[in-house]
């Protein structure tokens, strides 16, 4: 176990090496580089200091020494200057990771909670007035756009009853725990939405066909009650497959946390790095991605070892 | 009957499992003593596993369950679901073929034996899981505290079927169904089990309905045997009897394509055909597989009827 983890951090710091010199590569290839946008702001600048700055900054460098550069300094825990934001990379991101993760978490655990309930009262009758309802619904979730469903709940909670903010964090001057959840609500809503619907159709398949096993028809041959065999015996067999999805899954919710942070205007990493990227502000949008890549990989990791505790069949 | 000291274990009447209009188990009768074996034989699809479920109340939906099962003198058929829940595990116990599949695969071998004693007891945890390893001690299973900690794909075939058994001894059934036990299982630890529940019968008197496909397993166990045929019972009679004197063609089919030691031959015999879709027969069910049947026979359906002294067939020829 032990051994599987360390392993297994080893292999995420192998592939965050990669991915960063991929990235770093990528974001050398695209055109243009931070002084273009210094010199569009300042017209005046003569073609003699932008090439002195050019030095400064080292653009005159080849890519692979740069990386190189960039590389040995973040190894010494230096992840380099935001531009844009006058900062170092980590002050900067460290409240947009955090909003982001938040918003990931709770929308994640929304969506697994309702997924379950959704899905195993769909299993119990298959084929049943509420499982067709449910099946409607979670359709509906998995083909309603995420920016479309945001629109019409500002639309209605915010711009017609005034229930919700329509965007932010918090209410400047307020920030109380009320205030922050009034603000979470929606976008929450919005991301987990599409996920529910996903979730509830792998729950409901899987618990119907974990229901069929002869196992389960020894565990009511042994006077077990409905609940208990579908609660005890049925769910950790069937949650063994639905798992995988939703660890999966986990990482596809950066991009739809993108969207939902641009919707709500939330200060989240996905409005950070797509801002940084079109301000070629290089080293926040490299630190910006490889930090949605640890914690796709991080998910991943805690999804193998949530699989080995329900499955004792497999071995670390 | 006069004299009749204490009730049946189990006596089972006119008992009908229908799927829409298709009774799979058509009017079958038998009943077991305290301590003794019922064998059930027949091929695939004859109704001896829908018979067997119907015992506890767990044919699946849209089966409808008829007639009269009553156990210790009490009907069953038509209780409530809370009734039925209360009786499984504890007055009826099953164990099934597949040892590997019957078994929760991510639950402690010793945590399903106790929840039974957990059910049906009012037993803590605690006390239930210390139970459920003197449990597999008595089936023979060696350190049984470690093998209690096993999820079941660490054990081998036999000794699942031994845990299975010995979750089944958990409640103290006074009937325990063994629905093909062995089946799964290689000759020499099939041996074993059926070692293991002769002993066990001695030991706690229960009633064992024993089903099994093979003739030759079941007279390992039996005292009296029940013969099916596409949902019907075709004969009855204690073991012994049915084995010198088969009356039924498909019996005597049975035993004949049993191989005999002392008997080589090239080919063992075989019954030609299969069990008849039971939407388009008129009269004997095995009539188109039958050596002896006439015209007579496609036209009624023989019923079972006394042909000696506690030997009852479903046959007009015999």
């Amino acid at each position: 176990m032990r051994r599987f983890i360390l392993r297994r951090l080893g292999q995420t710091l192998l592939v965050l090496l990669v991915m960063s010199f991929v990235i770093y590569g990528l974001i050398g290839l695209m055109p243009g580089d931070p002084l273009d946008v210094m010199i569009a702001s300042n017209p005046g600048a003569s073609p003699e200091v932008v090439a002195r700055l050019r030095v400064i900054y080292g653009l005159d460098q080849p890519l692979m020494l740069r990386y190189a550069h960039w590389l040995l300094a973040a190894l010494q825990g230096d992840l380099g200057f935001s531009r844009t934001h006058s900062q170092p990379v980590l002050v900067v991101l460290a409240p947009a990771l955090w909003t982001t993760c938040k918003l990931m978490l709770i929308s994640f655990v929304v969506s697994v909670i309702l997924a379950l309930g959704l899905g195993i009262v769909s299993a119990l009758r298959p084929g049943g007035w509420l499982d067709s309802l449910i099946s409607l619904a979670a359709f509906a979730g998995i083909s309603v756009p995420v920016f479309w469903l945001a629109l019409m709940m500002i639309l209605v909670f915010a711009v017609e009853l005034h229930w919700l903010p329509a965007s932010g964090r918090e209410t400047v001057g307020d920030g109380s725990l009320l205030d922050v959840v009034r603000h979470l609500i929606m976008p929450v809503a919005t991301l987990a939405l599409a996920n529910t619907g996903g979730f509830t159709r792998f729950v409901r398949a899987s618990m119907i066909e974990t229901l069929r096993m002869d196992h389960i028809r020894t565990a009511r041959a042994k006077g077990n009650g409905e609940g208990r065999v579908v609660l005890i015996h049925a769910l950790r067999n069937a949650m063994i497959p639905v798992l995988t999805v939703m660890a999966l899954s986990f990482g596809t919710l950066f991009s739809g946390a993108l969207l939902t942070e641009t919707m709500f205007a939330q200060p989240g990493m996905g409005k950070m790095i797509y801002d940084a990227i079109l301000s070629n502000d290089f080293n926040l949008a490299l630190v910006g991605l490889l930090f949605a890549t640890l914690i796709t990989l991080l998910s991943n990791l805690a999804a193998d070892l949530a699989y080995a505790w329900l499955d004792p069949r497999i071995k670390l | 009957m006069a004299g009749r000291v204490s009730a049946p274990s189990l006596e089972v009447s006119d008992l009908v499992v229908r799927f829409g209009q298709r009774a799979v188990v058509d009017r079958v009768a038998y009943r077991i003593e305290p301590g003794r074996t019922l064998g059930v034989v027949g091929e695939s699809g004859c109704g001896k596993s829908m018979t067997a479920l119907s015992l506890l109340g767990l044919v699946p939906a849209p089966g409808e369950v008829a007639g009269s099962i009553r156990l210790g003198g009490e009907e069953l058929i038509g209780q409530s679901r809370a009734a039925w829940r209360g009786m499984r595990g504890r007055r009826v116990a099953m164990i099934f073929q597949e040892p590997m599949t019957a078994l929760n695969p991510v639950m402690r071998v010793g945590t399903q034996i106790a929840e039974i004693m957990v059910l049906h007891k009012g037993a803590s945890w605690e006390a239930a899981e210390a139970e459920a390893v003197r449990l597999l001690e008595a089936v023979g299973i060696a350190s049984p505290r470690d093998r209690a900690r096993n999820y079941p794909h660490q054990m081998s075939g036999g000794m699942r079927q031994r845990a299975m058994i010995a979750m089944a001894l958990a409640g103290e059934p006074g009937l325990l169904v063994a629905d093909e036990p062995t089946t799964a299982l290689d000759v020499t630890i099939q041996a074993q089990i059926l070692d293991l529940m002769r002993e066990l019968q001695a030991r706690t008197g229960m009633a064992i309905q024993f089903i099994s496909h093979n003739l030759a397993v079941v007279s390992e166990l039996a005292h009296d045997i029940v013969v099916m045929y596409a949902g019907r019972v075709v004969e009855r009679a204690p073991a012994a009897t049915l084995f010198a004197h088969p009356r039924h063609p498909y019996t005597q089919g049975l035993i004949a394509t049993l191989p005999d030691p002392e008997r080589r031959v090239a080919r063992l015999p075989v019954i030609r055909g299969g069990v008849p879709n039971l939407d388009h027969v008129t009269g004997c069910r095995f009539a188109d597989r039958c050596p002896i049947a006439e015209p007579s026979c496609r036209s009624a359906e023989p019923e079972l009827h006394v042909a000696a002294e506690g030997h009852d067939v479903a046959c007009f020829k015999s």
